[in-house]
């Protein structure tokens, strides 16, 4: 869980990190903290896990891997874990995921989003993971982007 | 906008971590055997550009003893930009894609509580008059988003 002033420190750097010199203390001083503090604040979140990283999140789209697939995949429950964890590996899968099934309409429960710069490129990763995942996969789609419909992150609520 | 090999070498490096401390660009500046300043200045183009979407922490909602979620819907075309509005009024909505699929809206709800997941989908459902599909995960096989740029 996280207290009071962990989640001022999150509304402030939900937006983003400042790209000035000294950024941690430009945050702290709209805080009403000193830098040490918040910057001891911020190891503590990252410790537990909290803030996963300070990092860009870049638009693929924008760099030329305009092509996205989200490759999904119905596996064996007792194969699910090994299989899972070698696509996860693979170089050119994303993120990896097993999720429920949504019968009857929906079987599958292996997610992996594989991008590259067309669908030819992404059609030759999908038939890499088809190869791995072999007789254990029952059936497979692959659902490719259209559009971005929103991408904020996480936006913590207003707490009145 | 032209990426030059700087510019290039700043994309792969800003998607590790930034450190925690008082001059972190410097040192990464240093690293890629530039200067500060021109770190700075090439990295808000970056953004204005929108080749960086965001840069800041990445957090996790459920490290916070929150929660998140990826949902999808079949959403009729006549109907999607109406359906559009309502789902990504929600703040609760971190993204959103249009998929090639009958289940054609997915998007990632990101809670401060793990009830908070049931009842924006089921507002979404209320609001839309349409089913919204729940994948929440139980295995998570690999996170590290990078593009090489």
């Amino acid at each position: 869980m996280i207290d009071t002033k962990d989640r001022e420190i999150i509304e402030a750097l939900q937006g983003g990190l400042p790209l000035v010199p000294a950024p941690y203390a430009q945050v702290a001083e709209t805080l009403g903290l000193e830098e040490d503090a918040l910057l001891f604040r911020l190891a503590e979140l990252k410790s537990r896990g909290v803030i996963r990283r300070i990092a860009a999140a870049p638009n693929h789209y924008k760099l030329g891997m305009t092509s996205n697939g989200m490759t999904v995949w119905d596996v064996e429950d007792d194969h699910i874990t090994e299989l899972g964890t070698r696509i996860g590996q693979l170089p050119f899968v994303t993120h990896c995921y097993e999720r429920p099934r949504a019968l009857p309409d929906w079987p599958y429960n292996l997610f992996a989003m594989v991008h590259g710069k067309d669908e030819v490129e992404v059609e030759e990763k999908r038939a890499e993971i088809a190869a791995i995942l072999g007789d254990a996969c029952r059936a497979k789609d692959i659902l490719y982007s259209k559009r971005i419909l929103k991408k904020t992150g996480l936006r913590l609520k207003a707490k009145g | 906008m032209k990426l030059d090999a700087t510019d290039r070498a700043i994309l792969n490096r800003m998607q590790d971590d930034l450190p925690l401390s008082t001059h972190p660009y410097a040192g990464i500046a240093a690293e890629l055997g530039t200067s500060e300043n021109d770190l700075l200045r090439r990295l808000s183009r970056l953004k204005e550009e929108r080749i960086i979407t965001r840069f800041g922490p990445f957090f996790d909602a459920a490290a916070m003893g929150g929660a998140f979620c990826l949902c999808a819907m079949a959403v009729p075309a006549e109907k999607f930009e109406t359906v559009l509005t309502k789902v990504n009024a929600h703040p609760e909505v971190a993204h959103n894609y249009e998929r090639t699929h009958r289940l054609n809206m997915w998007f990632v709800l990101a809670t401060e509580t793990p009830e908070g997941i049931g009842a924006t989908a089921d507002a979404i459902e209320r609001e839309t008059g349409i089913e919204v599909l729940r994948f929440p995960k139980l295995q998570e096989f690999f996170i590290g988003f990078r593009v090489a740029a």
